[in-house]
């Protein structure tokens, strides 16, 4: 293995397997990078000299992940993590694009905020970072924020986060406003009465802990309301982390009809249920709740199908004492950088999903919803490429996580898949050490 | 249930935290238990030095008069030395972590907590983090459990309908939603084998799939309580009119408060029971509340001798075991 590059140079990356769902490949190919842009596929193109090579074989070769949902914490909350601690967890999981909601402190609302965020990304330079822009004025709910000057910033799309909007006359407007700049809508579906104070899903688990319920209704009913305004305003939609079979079925229902609605699911939601909570399990603690087992089997279903067309990580990294609490006083989240590729291999094991398929949902399918030109290895794309090695076996501990937060209820899971190599626009930005 | 945690490798009790996770003889023999010292508290001389040189602290995060005093009272005739330390919202709110909290109370040599805490879950969090030789036993915690309280109760319908549970039909009617009585009482029942338990109470107090627990639905009262030998009421706080649960007190009595009247549907020979405090005119009139199928000031009495009960078991887990 040759020495890592670190400036961008040419570079040919040797007998991997390239699987490239975007346009169909999946072959044995060399990959060749030149200028930070994949130059060709399989033969080399005329003149190439390669100043550098990679020996991918028995690897995968396919473009960088694109996690559509991932919180760095920076600004405001450093004790959690930072944008340096959670690139290098990025890079090591294969991540090389990852797009943060606005719920940060400040909040994502100005040109300055989005240019910070960029500038500290581009410093540790080990993944790339683009942000949501928020939907409204302080995420209060109830004034528009500045979506012109948030799109010419170069934000990838509007988000209220978790923040609730005052009524459906706000949200109306807002997505009216938000379509005058084609701006995609990043909505998380939760009615904010009917989830109320709770913090498990309604259902056998909660009644018998005793903890406060999040009923179904507060997703499905949400997720009637958006429908009916994203008609109404033909606005292009993204709906964040479904997670019941029923709004599921809306989304698909609405998208057979020909809304312009997309959706992902998060990795969590794809394993655990509300089963996994089971003794006050805090790192179980997530919003929305983990549903029932119906839920979990369908959200995998909808994403073999393509109703749900992304994968993502909804990496929220905390420190260790915002878990130390009553499970209900806990904050909710999961750490999920280090394990979104392992996870998602794991669908193929499981024979959910092919493997073209998980790669398509972890690179172009994400890529495509923020209407980002990456996740592809297309000649003249930027060289964003992660190579794994499939049948590298590897325990997830506090050795091996990288990421500040250690809030994961995956820990000591054996994982199967690991990256070796991530590229950045042709620079290398990870290696696995040894 | 992690039955780990509170019961240690020789199946005696470390913790208490909840019914659940209990097995019938274990439960049979804090039963048990509770008879003999029920004896002591009859005495003129009301102590027993079983716990002599001990240290328990009331960790209450939570307002509770009748059960902390219970708690005091029982650790007293048990010879330990006892602390109440009522930490309400604005002291967590200075900053110190529940964790925090803990560790100062552990540097002091305590051996035993007896914690009451808002939130489902607290006391499980507790055990998980408190020094090996501490026990913990839970005093209610959010909405989960109070499995002293089940205790007591099952102590009370065992000395007055005998040790067969399997022929009593039981009713609790009230706020099952927020209660952590109910919980503790469904399992209790549950693991007593009791014929048939049933629920009553308005779709709004109702939790979701509340069958799973092992329960039948009502939501009648008439027909919840119809032929059954003990009736659990439940008491309903105050602040359930908001929040639209419930229209008012008024309606909430003439369809799920008890009367005289209504009585006619149970057996004849009906047990009535309350954890208190009650609403009068709420959830029962005071003809039911003082009336001759009414033990709820036996339950209180019976509330020391299974606290007595608890924290000896609790405490003597430390011991070898002898056989």
């Amino acid at each position: 293995m040759t020495a890592p590059a670190t400036l961008t140079q040419n570079l040919r990356l040797k007998g991997g397997r390239v699987i490239d769902p975007a346009n169909k490949v999946d072959d044995v190919l060399d990959v060749y990078i030149a200028d930070g842009r994949i130059a060709a596929l399989g033969g080399a193109p005329e003149g190439f000299g390669a100043a550098q090579e990679i020996d991918a074989s028995g690897c995968f070769v396919c473009p960088g992940l694109v996690d559509l949902c991932a919180r760095v914490r920076e600004p405001g909350q450093e004790h959690k993590a930072t944008i340096a601690t959670e690139s290098v967890a990025a890079a090591a999981g294969g991540i090389t694009t990852l797009c943060c909601p606005p719920d940060t402190n400040p909040i994502v609302e100005t040109p300055a905020d989005i240019e910070l965020i960029r500038l500290r990304a581009e410093k540790t330079g080990k993944t790339r970072i683009v942000t949501l822009g928020a939907l409204t004025h302080g995420l209060d709910g109830e004034r528009l924020s500045e979506m012109a000057a948030l799109k010419n910033a170069g934000c990838v799309g509007v988000s209220n986060a978790l923040r609730p909007l005052a009524n459906t006359l706000v949200q109306r407007r807002a997505l009216e406003y938000a379509a005058t700049f084609d701006l995609t809508v990043f909505l998380h579906p939760n009615d904010h009465w009917l989830s109320a104070n709770g913090c498990a899903h309604e259902g056998r688990v909660a009644t018998r802990l005793g903890l406060p319920g999040i009923p179904e209704a507060a997703e499905t009913a949400a997720v009637a309301r958006d429908l009916t305004l994203i008609e109404q305003t033909g606005i292009r939609a993204h709906f964040c982390h479904l997670t019941t079979a029923r709004a599921v079925n809306m989304v698909a229902r609405a998208q057979f009809d020909g809304l312009p609605v997309t959706a992902d699911v998060a990795i969590p939601y794809l394993y655990l249920t509300e089963v996994d909570i089971c003794d006050f399990d805090s790192f179980c603690h997530v919003i929305p709740p983990l549903r029932t087992t119906q839920d979990r089997q369908h959200l995998r279903e909808a994403l073999k199908r393509g109703t749900l067309s992304a994968v993502c990580s909804d990496h929220q990294p905390h420190e260790a004492d915002a878990k130390l609490r009553s499970f209900p006083s806990t904050e909710p989240g999961i750490s999920g950088l280090d394990t979104l590729l392992p996870l998602g291999l794991r669908l193929v094991d499981e024979h959910v999903l092919e493997l073209g398929e998980l790669i398509h949902r972890l690179t172009a399918g994400p890529a495509g919803i923020l209407g980002l030109p990456y996740g592809t290895l297309s000649v003249g794309a930027s060289a964003d490429v992660c190579i794994f090695d499939p049948d590298h076996t590897w325990q997830l501990n506090t050795d091996t996580l990288l990421s500040n937060g250690h809030n994961t209820p995956f820990m000591n899971w054996e994982m199967k898949g690991r990256v070796i190599h991530t590229l950045l626009a042709g620079k290398l930005v990870h290696s696995l050490a040894g | 249930m992690n039955n780990s945690r509170q019961i240690d490798r020789h199946g005696r009790l470390h913790h208490f935290l909840s019914i659940e996770g209990l097995n019938r003889k274990l439960l049979s023999d804090i039963l048990d238990a509770a008879e003999s010292f029920s004896g002591v508290t009859e005495q003129t001389v009301k102590k027993v030095p079983l716990l002599r040189g001990k240290t328990i602290v009331n960790l209450f995060f939570e307002a509770s008069t009748r059960t902390r005093t219970t708690f005091e009272l029982a650790a007293k005739r048990l010879s330990a030395d006892i602390l109440n330390i009522n930490i309400t919202q604005s002291s967590t709110v200075k900053g110190e972590t529940l964790l925090d909290t803990l560790r100062n109370l552990e540097a002091m040599h305590v051996d035993m907590f007896v914690v009451r805490h808002a939130d489902s879950g607290a006391a499980h969090f507790i055990a998980a983090h408190v020094a090996p030789h501490v026990s913990v036993i839970n005093a209610g915690d959010g909405r989960h459990a109070h499995p002293t309280q089940a205790l007591l109760d099952m102590f009370t319908i065992r000395r007055v309908k005998g040790p067969d549970f399997g022929r009593l039909r039981v009713a609790i009617v009230g706020d099952i939603m927020h209660s952590r009585v109910a919980r503790s009482q469904i399992h209790a029942l549950n693991l007593l084998n009791t014929g048939e338990i049933r629920i009553v109470a308005p779709k709004t107090l109702t939790p979701a799939h509340t069958e799973s627990l092992g329960v039948h639905v009502f939501h009648e009262l008439s027909k919840g309580i119809e032929g059954a030998d003990v009736i659990i009421m439940l008491r309903l706080q105050r602040e359930r009119m908001q929040g639209a649960l419930l229209p008012s007190e008024h309606e909430y009595y003439e369809l799920f408060g008890v009367t005289k009247e209504k009585l006619h549907a149970a057996k004849p020979d009906v047990t009535i029971m309350h954890p208190g405090p009650i609403n009068r005119g709420v959830e029962m009139d005071s003809e039911v509340a003082d009336g001759p199928h009414s033990v709820i000031l036996a339950q209180v009495t019976h509330g020391i001798a299974v606290r007595m009960a608890v924290m000896s078991m609790a405490m003597h887990h430390k011991e070898p075991v002898t056989e």
